[in-house]
């Protein structure tokens, strides 16, 4: 136990764990973006997941749980890293400029804190039903129109698809971040994991966004 | 005053495993009891320090850099030798000795030249432990190549950053030592004068470059591995903080200077640009390798290079020394360049540049090739210049590189003054008038890892633990004259800034001491010198004030040094009337202009006595006994 | 050509600096950064002011004792170069020019553009080495080093310590240093008995000192004058995990 206090006070372990957390993270991202695209098979096919995975259970609040853990894990030593960052560089330069390092990469935290807003939101949207501008009458059995009256709001839509944009930079630099913290990386592999990441992060932003946009084009109606 | 070289009885081969066995030791939980000053933290100092802590003494070391890790060591590029016979090529102890005793011009000591080459191999075995880098075959072992001219591939190297990955062993050592609270180490501390009691070097006087406080460290030892001095040119290519000033302030109490006017010139430096030049940056001479040295035939010749004919260029090196044409030694090298230019026919601002041009090589081996072999040379030189040398020829000039002389010390490294020891270039090394390529890194290491641990080990085995301290009125008096100094040169508030004093200096150096010297010029420098010198502490500007960094005043006070050091040098040069090795007396020539030395009259070490500023030196020989080598005019045709 | 310069003063740590502007006339294009500065200082002297402070020795790009941010990028605009080796060819007529030093709270300035970098070597001492006294080792021969290894070990030993990357790293991190430095040594078979005691403590040194972390940004590398790859950054995380996973089995791993 002691080791592994040891480990998480260097900042290197920190790292280790804001990219660990960050794999459940961006598994869960992947797994739900799958999960939801099963809107273009029709009302019944998304229904029937959604009901398959509230069948589960006590294995779904275990997987709450997990996920619940890893994103205050995650934001602890996000709050943590940053305030060590800002304590070692107190003075900025006159002049300042970077030469390289992506918008992604300088974005990460701004992208963090519209991810945290984002997830309070989405939670009470469409898991709770209560969120403002949210989908009338909320029907808890079914998923397919709560999700599609829901976009059908515009300005919702467009903080959707705003946050997309987030998560895709987010995920853009924290996905091979995470090899890269993990250890993971090596001068053989590193084009190879700059792909992987570059494409998880697109199929995330074009995956997701596809949705409220198909609603608002009206490709999506509801049932 | 006698000098006696300690150098122990019996054949050759046998004395230092001899006289290491004659040493004296000190016990273990004795060791502890002692402190040894090391001013220096290059190879030399490095190595010494972190060895003589891992022997157990307490080790105060100094340094002017703000780290240990940046000692000029770290700017060798080309490589460093060992007898170690890897290449199955024929060499061995014997053959580097003779080597470095033939390079040397026959003006080193035998005994010393050979323990140099003894050791050289365990240097190797030690690097190799402490991770050094070294270039590796692809089945693992270690690679080699062929350097300034052997006729062995004995060179060991690191790309072409050799110094610094060895220094970086040292000063990892070093700082494992410090971590260990072995060795104190003194960042930012400059020494400024040696502490002598009782004829013995009890301590040093130091100031604090970033409070300026004057501080007194008391020991049982003192060693200096100060670097060289060639920064007395001004232009060199030396770290802009080398100096003289530790082995100058050692001399001014009493040490002999031995061997001053030795300096080494390096043909491959890229040429001065301008007025601002700051200093000069050499280009590593494995270029020779590819790439041919020549100038226009016609003094005068304004055509761009690619527009001479080949009729109308002169190949000087591959004309007068066909058989080791552009990789002829350095001293030959660099002097032909002069000549040629002196006869008007260098080219590039100033007349003074040759072309190394690799035209040639590029045909032939194509430039992929050559990218491969000197790419990072090439891009470093188009940054520097401006120019494409793939396009181009390189301009170079010779420029001042390596100081053979320095504080005399004996075998066991030791001044003639007790408990100074004196390791590295600040020493009279054992390159005698002329180093060797890739010889300097060697030496540095060997003193530092491998010979001053025991040497100084038999001094420590001889004296009673130091019981003089910093309170000892001596220090008290030393600190007063420092401290007075500094307030002296703040004060003089003059006109002129520290640098044009030096850049002044350099240039009646290099016009009346360098390449080639003469009797009329080395009396005229000592006629220029005294002047200028009365000029400074009238007239010179130093701004700030002593309590805070002040590197105009760190300057100044090198400057000062170097203005009397000056003197010292022209006098050496003036008395010996041979030429030997890097010291060319244009009296002293063969028929064919090459170096004529004088054996009879001039086989020894001048050591020189310090009798005060601006007085004559008095001149102490050292005879030099050769029993194994038979002396011999060297031939490069 | 006359360039306009704008210089971070501060006549030691216990004061506050500020930007003066200095009027740089008749730069050459074939003069180094340093010796512009050289001109400029000279100038000053005449005038009776003090001289921008700044470090410097080599001049050669080895020493890494060069230390300026120059328009927001340690040792300015050209790659791969160290401010000494840095030339006038650079920067055009009237160009605007902001010098300031490297800023990060463990290397407090000492004055102008000069810093105390003293951090980097008690990272080092704290167990950037081989355990190996002198005399102690065998035939260099004896330990083959494949070339691979040894060219990469090789990349991260070029590391000339001068700490641009936490310059250059928004957060100020070390981890470029560190990593190079751990790299060299852990890579080599003679590293390999200290490897996790020597990760874990250079780790704990630099967190010590005061850096801050690493957020991946890759600024370090490409401000490297001698560019060191980030690479070796994942190389020490790898290290560490395996350090801390290794701990357990090692007696006690306590980090000294
Ligand atoms: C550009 C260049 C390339 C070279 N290439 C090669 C090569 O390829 N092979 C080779 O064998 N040799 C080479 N040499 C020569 C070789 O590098 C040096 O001779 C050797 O490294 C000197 O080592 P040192 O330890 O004696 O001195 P240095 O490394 O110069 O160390 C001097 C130390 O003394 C300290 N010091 C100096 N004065 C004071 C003072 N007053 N107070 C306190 N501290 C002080 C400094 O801070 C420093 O730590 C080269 C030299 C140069 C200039
Ligand atoms: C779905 C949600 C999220 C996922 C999938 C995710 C994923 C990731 C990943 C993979 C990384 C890279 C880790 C590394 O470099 O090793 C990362 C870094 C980061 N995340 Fe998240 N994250 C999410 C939510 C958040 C939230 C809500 C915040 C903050 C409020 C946040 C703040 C950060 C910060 C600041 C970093 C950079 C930390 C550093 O390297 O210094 N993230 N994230
Ligand atoms: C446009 C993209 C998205 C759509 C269409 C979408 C849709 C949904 C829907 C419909 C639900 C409710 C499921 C149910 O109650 O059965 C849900 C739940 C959830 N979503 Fe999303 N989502 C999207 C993006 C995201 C993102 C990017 C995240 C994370 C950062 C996320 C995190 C969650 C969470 C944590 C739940 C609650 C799961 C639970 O515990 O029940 N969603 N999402
Ligand atoms: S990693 Fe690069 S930037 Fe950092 S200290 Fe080393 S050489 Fe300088
Ligand atoms: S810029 Fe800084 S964040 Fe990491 S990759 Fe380099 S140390
Ligand atoms: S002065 Fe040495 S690296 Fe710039």
């Amino acid at each position: 136990m002691a080791g592994a206090l040891s480990f998480y006070r260097s900042s290197i372990g920190k790292k280790a764990v804001m990219a660990a957390t960050g794999v459940i993270g961006v598994g869960f991202v992947l797994g739900h973006m799958v999960g939801n695209l099963q809107v273009y098979l029709g009302a019944e096919t998304l229904n029937a997941y959604a009901a398959f995975l509230k069948g589960t259970g006590e294995l779904l609040w275990v997987i709450r749980f997990i996920l619940l853990a890893a994103i205050v894990i995650h934001i602890v030593a996000a709050v943590q890293l940053t305030i060590e960052n800002r304590k070692a560089r107190p003075n900025r330069y006159a002049f300042n400029k970077t030469i390289q390092a992506s918008l992604a990469s300088r974005t990460l935290r701004w992208g963090g804190l519209v991810l945290l807003f984002f997830i309070v939101y989405h939670i009470l949207h469409f898991t709770v039903g209560v969120a403002p501008g949210g989908p009338v009458p909320f029907e808890k059995e079914n998923v397919y129109n709560n999700l599609v009256k829901g976009f059908q709001n515009v300005p919702v839509s467009i903080f959707y698809i705003a946050a997309m944009v987030a998560l895709t930079m987010h995920i853009y630099h924290g996905a091979w971040s995470m090899f890269q913290s993990l250890g993971l990386n090596n001068a053989r592999w590193s084009r190879l994991l700059r792909r992987v990441a570059t494409g998880i992060a697109v199929a995330l932003c074009v995956g997701n966004i596809s949705i409220p946009i198909a609603v608002l084009v009206g490709f999506l109606k509801p049932v | 005053m006698t000098l006696n070289s300690k150098v122990p009885e019996g054949p050759l081969e046998d004395k230092w495993e001899n006289h290491k066995f004659n040493m004296k030791l000190v016990n273990p939980a004795n060791k502890r009891k002692y402190t040894i000053i090391m001013v220096g933290s290059g190879l030399a100092g490095g190595s010494a320090a972190a060895s003589l802590a891992e022997l157990g003494y307490n080790v105060k070391c100094f340094c002017y850099q703000d780290s240990p890790r940046r000692a000029h060591s770290i700017a060798a590029q080309g490589g460093i030798n060992a007898a170690k016979n890897y290449q199955n090529d024929g060499d061995s102890v014997m053959r580097l000795f003779y080597d470095t005793v033939k390079g040397g011009d026959y003006r080193s000591r035998e005994a010393n030249v050979y323990r140099l080459a003894q050791v050289s191999v365990n240097i190797i075995d030690q690097c190799v432990a402490q991770g050094v880098p070294f270039a590796r075959e692809y089945g693992g072992v270690l690679a080699n190549r062929s350097f300034g001219g052997a006729q062995v591939s004995r060179t060991f190297y690191a790309r072409g950053q050799t110094g610094q990955q060895l220094l970086i062993g040292a000063y990892q050592a070093l700082e494992r030592q410090i971590g260990l609270g072995k060795v104190q180490m003194y960042t930012r501390s400059e020494m400024l004068d040696l502490v002598v009691v009782d004829g013995k070097a009890r301590g040093i006087v130091t100031r604090d470059m970033v409070t300026g406080k004057i501080e007194s460290h008391a020991a049982d030892a003192v060693v200096l591995g100060t670097g060289g001095y060639g920064n007395v040119f001004y232009l060199s290519t030396n770290a802009k903080g080398c100096n003289v000033t530790a082995i100058w302030r050692a001399h001014k109490r009493g040490a002999l200077f031995a061997n001053p006017c030795f300096t080494q010139i390096h043909p491959t430096c890229i040429p001065v640009a301008g007025d601002h030049q700051s200093k000069l940056t050499l280009m590593s001479e494995s270029l020779r390798n590819d790439g041919r040295i020549w100038v226009p035939k016609k003094a005068g010749d304004s055509r761009a290079p690619g527009d001479i004919p080949e009729g109308d260029r002169d190949y000087y090196l591959e004309r007068k020394y066909p058989s080791f044409g552009n990789l002829s030694p350095r001293d030959i090298s660099s002097r032909a360049a002069k000549e040629v230019c002196d006869e008007g026919r260098g080219v590039g601002p100033g007349g003074l540049g040759v072309y190394l041009d690799f035209a040639d090589a590029i045909k032939r081996l194509g430039e992929s090739t050559i990218r491969e072999r000197y790419g990072n040379l090439f891009e470093m030189y188009e940054r520097i210049t401006g120019e494409n040398p793939y396009k181009m020829p390189m301009r170079i000039y010779p420029a001042v590189h390596y100081t053979m002389g320095g504080l005399w010390v004996d075998y066991n490294l030791m001044s003639n003054l007790e408990g100074l020891h004196v390791i590295g270039e600040a020493n009279f090394s054992d390159h005698g008038a002329n180093r060797l390529g890739a010889s300097a890194l060697m030496q540095g290491l060997a003193d530092g890892y491998f010979v001053l641990p025991y040497t100084i080990s038999n001094y420590i085995a001889e004296t009673k633990p130091q019981t003089i301290s910093t309170d000892h009125p001596a220090f008290k008096q030393v600190e007063q004259e420092v401290a007075d100094r500094t307030s002296k040169l703040l004060a003089v508030n003059g006109t002129r800034t520290v640098d044009s004093f030096h850049k002044e200096l350099g240039k009646i150096m290099w016009d009346y001491c360098g390449m080639a010297r003469n009797d009329a010029g080395l009396r005229k420098a000592l006629e220029l010198i005294p002047p200028l010198r009365e000029e400074f502490w009238r007239d010179v500007k130093v701004t700030g004030v002593n309590a805070d960094l002040n590197q105009e005043l760190e300057k100044a006070g090198r400057v000062a040094d170097f203005l009397e050091f000056a003197e010292l040098m022209c006098h050496d040069a003036l008395m010996r009337t041979e030429s030997c090795g890097g010291h060319f007396r244009t009296e002293s020539q063969t028929d064919e202009g090459e170096a004529l030395r004088d054996d009879e009259n001039y086989t020894y070490v001048a050591a020189w006595e310090y009798t005060g500023v601006g007085n004559q030196p008095i001149m102490h020989k050292e005879e030099l006994e050769f029993e194994y080598v038979h002396l011999a005019q060297r031939s490069y045709k | 050509m006359h360039l306009k310069l704008h210089v971070w003063r501060q006549a030691n740590a216990k004061t506050t600096g500020k930007i003066v502007s200095y009027d740089a006339p008749h730069v050459s294009p074939d003069m180094s950064f340093l010796e512009m500065l050289d001109v400029v200082n000279d100038g000053l002297v005449q005038k009776g002011e003090e001289p921008i402070a700044f470090d410097h020795d080599c001049r050669e790009g080895i020493c890494g004792a060069c230390s300026m941010v120059i328009n927001g990028i340690p040792h300015g605009p050209q790659r791969a170069t160290t401010a000494c080796q840095l030339h006038m060819r650079s920067f055009k007529d009237g160009d605007e020019v902001y010098i300031e030093p490297w800023r990060a709270v463990a290397f407090p300035i000492v004055k102008d553009l000069i810093v105390d970098r003293g951090a980097l070597d008690r990272i080092v001492a704290a167990g950037g080495f081989i355990s190996v006294n002198t005399g102690a080792s065998p035939d260099g021969n004896a330990i083959p080093v494949s070339k691979n290894i040894a060219e990469l070990a090789m990349d991260a030993a070029a590391c000339i310590g001068c700490g641009a990357c936490v310059a250059a790293c928004p957060n100020a991190s070390a981890m470029l240093f560190t990593a190079a430095k751990a790299a060299h040594l852990n890579l080599l078979p003679q590293g390999q008995p200290e490897r996790e005691d020597r990760t874990l403590r250079m780790v704990a040194q630099m967190d010590a000192e005061g850096f801050g972390n690493c957020t991946n940004y890759a600024e370090c590398q490409a401000a490297c004058p001698k560019e060191i790859d980030i690479q070796f950054i994942a190389k020490l995380n790898r290290d560490l995990i395996r350090a801390n996973l290794k701990q357990g089995n090692q007696g006690t791993g306590e980090v000294k």
